[in-house]
């Protein structure tokens, strides 16, 4: 996730492989005089690597218009506009943005709508045209050793995704410490760089990345994310990358003897 | 304590093999209620489609897993499997939460014909005034706190018992109002979790929230308020 210098708001057509969430583009703040400019750091609305009916009939264009267009688009601007008041957040990355403004569990104003940004940019990503399927090699070696089995893995992911409470996000992540993958889920916009683990796929759970496709029938669409969306190409992109990537991390407490499958922000209060 | 829950399980493992009737306390089972209209009678300001899949399919679900727990939680309280217990928490608030608060919502809405959208006559009516000026200004804080609600949940008008006043809430998912005090009575609680206006009103929400109060039933919010400040 770059940090794009723009005077105006545009979409980017760009096909930007994943390397852009490891990649750290910091840019200088100017210190000493303040120099009067009409030249600020804004985020742009990256469009997704894929025309807005390329997931039908799984994911429909008009369920994307809503999304992207509206949703997604919405917490750029609502970032940007929120960015123009700050001094002290200007020229951060979307990563550092995202910890920064999590703030430990006490988040600020900003959060929600970087970390929405985030991602919806990780999710559009996450799926591609004629996904789904399995995982070759490198990645299918891993999720072997990790969950036992690929359906292991699948199992864990639905059941995890189908038995969230209230808004949230699933995801698929690699526990650096830990040295393993793991399926985890988030409640509202929390998003897994905050603590230990780097996303490596994820699926909306909220109510409006379904609901216009499939109405209540959440386990329909978990199963055909799975078989006609997910991308792996995508995914094996990534793992390989933060393999090689430093990458900043964020430690934060797990309540002793939990499994931190759940992450509230309540419980940093 | 723990030679009594000793005690207490002793004699539940006496009654194990015993079929559910000899149980200390029956499980009780719950059921959808029936709308006291049609699910298009709230048009044009809640979409007959959205009454129907709200009713049918996501009240339904809730009453459906909050049984499904209740009648596991038993078990585990007959087992004495504490470990159970502990988990089965959660889902018991949610469920139950969810029984509870649609149960309050469908009577919160009713139909333009049946004096839905009338502004609150009676005691309520003067309660408004002397906590919040107006009806226009407790509208428009609600409509704020619904707004700005993140994520899934319901934004209430509320009734505190003990410093007998109204007060404005959230509450997140399906948290119920006691939640936030165990002094307070939900008088009106609106949905704002996406399944309640998205098919219709999409991301707008605000929308949903400005037209939901031509169908607001204030006849049953009164009824709980004259009852509780008696």
């Amino acid at each position: 996730m770059a940090c794009h210098l723009l005077l105006t708001d545009f979409t980017l057509p760009l096909k930007s492989p994943k390397l852009s969430h490891s990649r750290q583009q910091r840019k200088g703040r100017s210190n000493g005089s303040r120099k009067v400019s009409t030249t600020v750091a804004y985020y742009g609305l990256k469009t997704p690597p894929y025309n807005l009916d390329g997931l039908e009939p799984y994911m429909s264009k008009r369920a994307l218009e809503v999304h992207w267009g509206v949703r997604h688009r919405g917490f750029v601007e609502d970032l940007n506009r929120q960015l123009r008041k700050s001094d002290i957040l200007y020229g951060y990355t979307m990563d550092e943005l995202v910890k920064t403004t999590f703030n430990n569990g006490n988040p600020l104003p900003e959060f929600n709508n970087v970390a929405e940004a985030w991602n919806h940019d990780f999710f559009w990503e996450s799926m591609q045209p004629g996904g789904g399927d399995m995982p070759k090699l490198g990645l299918l070696g891993q999720i072997e050793k990790d969950f036992g089995s690929f359906t292991n893995f699948r199992e864990k992911f639905v059941e995890t995704a189908l038995s969230l409470f209230g808004s949230g996000w699933v995801w698929l992540v690699l526990k650096r410490q830990d040295k393993r993958l793991a399926v985890v889920k988030t409640s509202n916009s929390i998003n897994p760089i905050v603590w230990e683990g780097i996303p490596i796929l994820n699926l909306d759970m909220w109510e409006h990345a379904y609901y216009l496709d499939y109405k209540n029938d959440k386990a329909k669409y978990v199963s055909m994310f799975m078989n006609h969306l997910v991308s792996w190409n995508a995914a094996t992109d990534l793992l390989e990358t933060c393999k090689l990537t430093a990458t900043r991390i964020c430690r934060a407490p797990y309540l002793g003897g939990f499994e931190p499958d759940i992450c509230f922000i309540e419980r940093y209060r | 304590m723990a030679l009594r829950s000793l005690a207490t399980r002793k004699t539940l493992t006496l009654g194990l093999n015993s079929t559910r009737l000899t149980q200390s306390r029956a499980l009780q089972t719950f059921s959808l209620p029936d709308l006291p209209y049609d699910y298009g009678a709230l048009e044009p300001a809640i979409s007959g489609e959205i009454m129907q899949l709200h009713h049918q399919k996501h009240h339904q679900t809730y009453i459906t897993n909050y049984n499904k727990a209740l009648e596991q939680l038993h078990e585990a309280i007959q087992k004495g499997d504490f470990s159970t217990v502990a988990k089965l928490q959660s889902a018991i608030k949610f469920n139950g939460g969810g029984h509870i608060n649609h149960s309050i919502f469908w009577q919160n809405i009713a139909p333009i014909r049946e004096e839905g959208g009338e502004p609150p006559k009676g005691s309520l009516g003067w309660a408004i005034d002397t906590n919040f000026g107006s009806l226009e200004s407790l509208i428009q804080k609600i409509n704020a706190e619904g707004a700005a609600l993140q994520g899934s949940g319901w934004v209430w008008l509320g009734l505190d018992k003990e410093l007998k006043k109204l007060v404005i809430e959230t509450t997140a998912n399906q948290d119920p109002l006691v939640t936030k005090g165990a002094h307070l009575v939900p008088l009106l609680g609106i949905d704002v979790w996406e399944h309640a206006y998205y098919l219709q009103y999409k991301n707008v929400r605000p929308d949903y929230l400005k037209n939901i109060w031509k169908v607001i039933n204030w006849k049953y919010a009164n009824g709980v308020y004259e009852k509780e400040s008696a």
